[in-house]
């Protein structure tokens, strides 16, 4: 006998985002509607016949007493035509709908669906009546932008062959392909947030995710399908380095979670994205980028929720075959949005009063990142690259650690150097890579076979100067042997020639593979000249005061430098030659 | 309406009631003291069984006998124009004598969060006059920029001379100022008001005031109101708006007192692990609209505890403010006014407000310039210390110099001393050509041409 299950209840107690309701049915993490305005808000915790639940937006005025209605339904999004330059918040209403619904600020209880339901998109079949669509097979094709979205069968579906397939022009919601197993298929697809969509297999990343930035490519390369955190105290640059990122990396599709962060700084997205152009399609960033803004003072629990929505729209992205890269900034506001919930819930803290399970939730939200192969077999990836925004500058504390323990990209942000205007501020000495090995074979024989012994010899060099340093610091640079004063000016233009970049800069902005490369040997070529023109004999001095080198900087602002890069190469020649006569 | 006599426990600003009807989270809460006296409060947690009622004024005289009555409605406050020129206490009651405000419009003092989506981005350039913060660390509409000091450090001074001299070049639009203080003492505000009377500035500002002798919690309120004010002003009256908040670690300290009160599980040293997202919900009530005419900037102070950056109040605000300025004792020994370090100091903003059409071509490329050779100059100075002057090579001796006139020319200015943007980006570049010619790496080839003193006619 079937009991019918009761989805109303009653508001028992309101503390914050956090209310308690009494006398319904309710599953872990059901989507419910509280109070007489229908707050969005989602069950964390059952105990006895008390329901917990998280509210999405701001509970004043709310009461005891008031219903609470459980849809039964998990937090979920919708996937369909229509994603790609939205901007949403973080339980995926479109903040243009708001805007248009409630004016200028965020009021509550408004309700819009992910997805415009009005709209008609031109839906192209790949497959034919009588062919055999499994869960995840792509069915059929929309153009968006210049990004093609193929529609698939839902991954939950149990599939079958096509009875009936469609073409022309239908809105998400409008049936498009029916199966003989019975289920019927839409554009749109419903997929709940904390479930990661299931793949074939996870393979190894082996290709690097460029991204324009020398330091990163040329040092410290992140993998498509890897997973990468960029920590750095208040001012030292994360932001500009993930919107650089978000802006030049060839990924094909971008996501963009701005968890906790700056109003301003979204506005900043927001006005720039549409006018900034792909390097590679000329098109603009915007139409292969999804934003997600839960601006800090935002509700805190969409906050939280807002990372999920984030890495499984990008999921969506990924089983169509494209390469995905979601950025997420900041990990810390979202993991002090779990640390603000569960305090009001009186839960037991761990570290620092972030919850016991900071730790687990990270790493299944890492996790989902990969290079994988999807349902229909097509290769796709997701790499995440999360900003960690540790107290205080202090990597020490629980939400950069228990990062570091997953992620296999590390890009150590740096308040000193962006205090002396180097940027990206990132330090090469405490930054790591763990996919050199994987990526080895890729520039090898993408770039050249001399370009991982020279990324070598510049890590040597930069390495050797930090020991030189502690020296100098002492002592001053012209007590140093000569050959080491050669290595500090060599290490002087490693620094400020190759890793400083200019993000503001319309051409410095993305340096192409090729021209990192160039400038590396340029710079290892005037290394070469100066140690031997050293070892002959000639003054130090005149090494070191040769002008052709100090021209080097210059090319970075260039778009055609090869010309310039070789007359600077001829000249710098010359004036060894010189010297060397002398 | 309803008078309650059932309160069961009162401890620190809480008051807790039980058997009532109903009641509302954040609703506005009168509680009637037996000598007739009434003391405001808020509900902070809410049930069938027991509510939770933060008291804004000091909980002494209330008692079991007290009466509580429920308003049934958030708390809201009058605004209107002829708020303009009036004295408020730190919970919106006139303080100068004159009437109450005659309410055009009662507004939630939580505010709402402002739509992504519907801000504009801040792209005025605001000429404050003083060159550390114009040329290096450029203050811009609608932005939130706050002083990072210390105990004992010229920071009211610099704020002051902020609000006086603060303007957009060739823009005559209606201004106004709303000045928040929270916990400052007496003399702190008889310094902040002689001068807005001697300027003239009282005409145009609205001033809040919670002293230090007033009750702590009350702070907790207190930038809301100033806030919900200027709101009101840009975005309904279309006004430009500076909002000066003083002391924000004094606020802090009244939502640690309240954290500990509610015996709730502490963060960072004692401070509660909401802050970051209650610090938000006031920083962030800065900004542009789409197609409204005002603009609220802020500008909020605080004293960072033992001169420690990285201590939470200064932590978390840093991250949710775009940039700081942070004021340092080390020149304010030397004597040094303004004694704003540039070196951690910061606007987010700056590229927004700079550049052709907005101040000048070179702005950007002059004040990366000056930041790498004051910072170079700075770390010599340990080397001096060590090996003596002599001991430098030539090159190194006139980075040394660089960063003393940098301190004694760009950074000291007098009081009243208002320069222009032009005036700020030349004494930049009459330092810079102290420097030899090819150290000066960050700035275009053409720029030196342009504006190089020794190819200037």
């Amino acid at each position: 006998m079937e009991v019918k299950s009761k989805t109303k209840g009653i508001l028992k107690r309101i503390s914050g985002p956090v209310v308690t309701a009494v006398n319904f049915d309710a599953h872990m993490y059901d989507v419910v509607r509280v109070g007489n305005e229908q707050l969005m808000g989602e069950v964390i915790k059952i105990d006895g016949d008390k329901v917990i639940i998280q509210v999405y937006e701001s509970t004043d005025g709310v009461r005891p007493g008031e219903p609470v209605e459980n849809t039964g339904l998990p937090l979920a999004v919708e996937l369909g035509p229509g994603l790609l330059t939205s901007i949403y918040d973080g339980i995926q209403r479109p903040l243009e709908v708001l805007m248009e619904k409630m004016g200028s600020f965020i009021e509550r209880g408004v309700n819009a669906p992910g997805l415009d339901h009005e709209k008609k998109w031109d839906f192209k079949p790949v497959m034919k009546k009588g062919d055999e669509a499994a869960p995840g097979a792509i069915i059929g094709e929309v153009q968006e932008t210049n990004i093609v979205t193929k529609i698939m069968v839902p991954p939950n579906f149990k599939g079958g062959k096509i009875t009936e397939i469609k073409k022309g022009s239908f809105t998400v919601d409008d049936i498009v392909c029916k199966l003989d197993s019975g289920e019927e298929i839409c554009m749109m697809q419903k997929w709940p947030v904390r479930v990661p969509r299931p793949v074939i297999e996870k393979k190894n990343p082996d290709v690097p995710l460029l991204t324009g930035l020398r330091i990163l490519d040329g040092l410290f390369p992140v993998a498509k399908g890897g997973t990468a955190a960029i920590p750095g105290p208040f001012g030292s640059g994360k932001t500009v380095t993930q919107q650089s990122l978000a802006k030049w990396s060839d990924a094909e599709i971008v996501v963009y979670i701005g968890c906790g962060e700056r109003g301003n700084e979204m506005t900043e997205v927001l006005t720039e994205f549409p006018e900034l152009e792909d390097p590679k399609t000329g098109k603009p960033l915007m139409e292969r980028t999804v934003l997600i803004a839960n601006t800090s003072n935002m509700p805190v629990a969409a906050r939280e929720a807002s990372v999920y929505t984030g890495i499984t729209i990008a999921e969506y992205f990924r089983d169509m075959g494209y390469d995905v890269s979601l950025m997420a900034d900041s990990t810390s506001r979202w993991a002090e949005a779990m640390r603000e919930i569960s305090s009001r819930l009186e839960e037991m803290p761990g570290e620092e009063g972030y919850p016991a399970y900071l730790s687990a939730r990270l790493s299944e939200f890492y996790e989902r990142a990969g290079r994988v192969e999807a349902l229909n077999g097509n290769m796709g990836s997701i790499t995440v690259i999360g900003a960690v925004s540790p107290p205080g500058g202090d990597f020490s504390e629980p939400v950069t650690q228990n990062t570091l323990r997953i992620v296999k990209c590390f890009w150590a942000l740096d308040a000193k150097l962006s205090q002396r205007r180097h940027f990206p501020a990132i330090n090469w000495l405490n930054s790591y890579s763990l996919y050199l090995n994987s990526l080895g074979k890729y520039y090898d024989e993408k770039i050249s076979p001399e370009f991982n012994p020279i990324r070598s010899w510049a890590m040597e060099v930069l390495q050797k100067e930090s020991e030189l340093q502690e020296i100098v610091q002492l002592v001053g640079s012209d007590a140093l042997p000569e050959t080491e004063q050669v290595t500090i000016e060599v290490a002087r233009m490693l620094r400020e020639v190759f890793l400083q970049q200019n993000a503001f800069d319309a051409v410095d902005a993305y340096c192409s593979m090729e021209k990192q490369f160039d400038m590396l040997k340029a710079i290892r070529k005037y290394a070469d000249l100066a140690y031997a023109a050293q070892k002959a004999g000639s003054p130090i001095a005149a090494i070191i005061a040769v002008k052709s080198k100090n021209e080097l900087a210059r090319i970075k602002y260039v778009a055609d430098y090869k010309p310039e890069l070789e007359k600077i190469l001829s000249d710098m020649d010359a004036e060894f030659v010189k010297i060397r006569e002398a | 309406m309803k008078e309650y006599r059932t309160v069961t426990k009162i401890q620190g600003p809480l008051v807790f009631v039980e058997k009532t009807e109903p009641v509302a989270y954040g609703e506005l809460v009168n509680i009637v003291q037996s000598d007739g006296k009434v003391k405001r409060g808020q509900v902070l947690d809410t049930s069938d069984e027991i509510v939770c009622v933060q008291v804004f004024e000091s909980t002494a005289g209330i008692g079991k006998d007290a009466g509580i009555r429920f308003t049934g409605e958030t708390i809201k406050m009058p605004v209107g124009r002829d708020m303009l020129g009036r004295i408020l206490s730190g919970s919106g009651k006139p303080k100068d004598g004159g009437p109450d405000i005659v309410p055009e419009k009662r507004l939630d003092i939580n505010g709402a969060a402002i739509n992504p989506y519907a801000r504009a981005s801040p792209s005025e350039f605001i000429q404050t006059g003083i060159s550390t913060i114009d040329a290096t660390n450029t203050l811009v509409r609608g932005q939130k920029l706050p002083i990072f000091s210390g105990a004992g450090l010229p920071h009211n001074e610099i704020a002051l001379q902020i609000a006086r001299q603060a303007k957009v070049p060739g823009s005559s639009e209606e201004f106004a100022v709303v000045f928040a203080a929270m916990g400052i003492t007496k003399e702190e505000e008889n310094q902040f008001m002689a001068d807005f009377e001697r300027t003239g500035a009282l005409e145009h500002a609205v001033v809040f005031l919670n002293l230090a002798d007033d009750p702590a919690v009350e702070r907790f309120i207190t930038p809301r109101l100033a806030l919900t004010t200027a709101e009101y002003l840009a975005f309904e009256l279309g006004f430009h708006v500076l909002v000066i908040l003083t002391d924000m670690t004094n606020y802090c300290e009244a939502l640690r007192q309240i954290g500990a009160a509610r015996e709730e599980v502490p963060g960072r040293r004692g401070y509660p692990g909401y802050m970051y997202t209650d610090l938000a919900s006031l920083y962030e009530r800065a900004g542009i609209i789409k197609g409204k005419k005002g603009s609220v900037t802020q500008l909020s102070i605080l004293t960072m505890p033992g001169d420690d950056i990285t201590h939470p109040i200064p932590d978390l605000s840093g991250y949710i403010t775009e940039g700081q300025i942070v004021v340092n004792r080390e020149l304010h020994r030397k004597g040094i006014y303004p004694p704003i370090n540039v070196m951690p100091s910061l606007s987010r903003l700056m590229n927004l407000g700079i550049g052709p059409g907005k101040t000048r071509e070179d702005h950007k490329k002059v004040s990366d310039q000056m930041y790498a050779g004051y910072a170079e100059g700075v770390d010599l100075r340990g080397l001096v210390a060590i090996v003596g002057k002599d001991a430098l090579s030539e090159r190194d001796q006139r980075f040394l110099e660089f960063a003393d006139a940098f301190e004694d020319k760009f950074v000291r200015q007098g009081h009243d001393e208002d320069r222009s943007i032009a005036d700020s980006l030349d004494i930049g570049w009459q330092l810079l050509s102290a420097l030899p010619e090819e150290q000066l790496t960050r700035i275009d080839r053409d720029l030196i041409q342009k504006y190089h003193p020794k190819y200037r006619k």
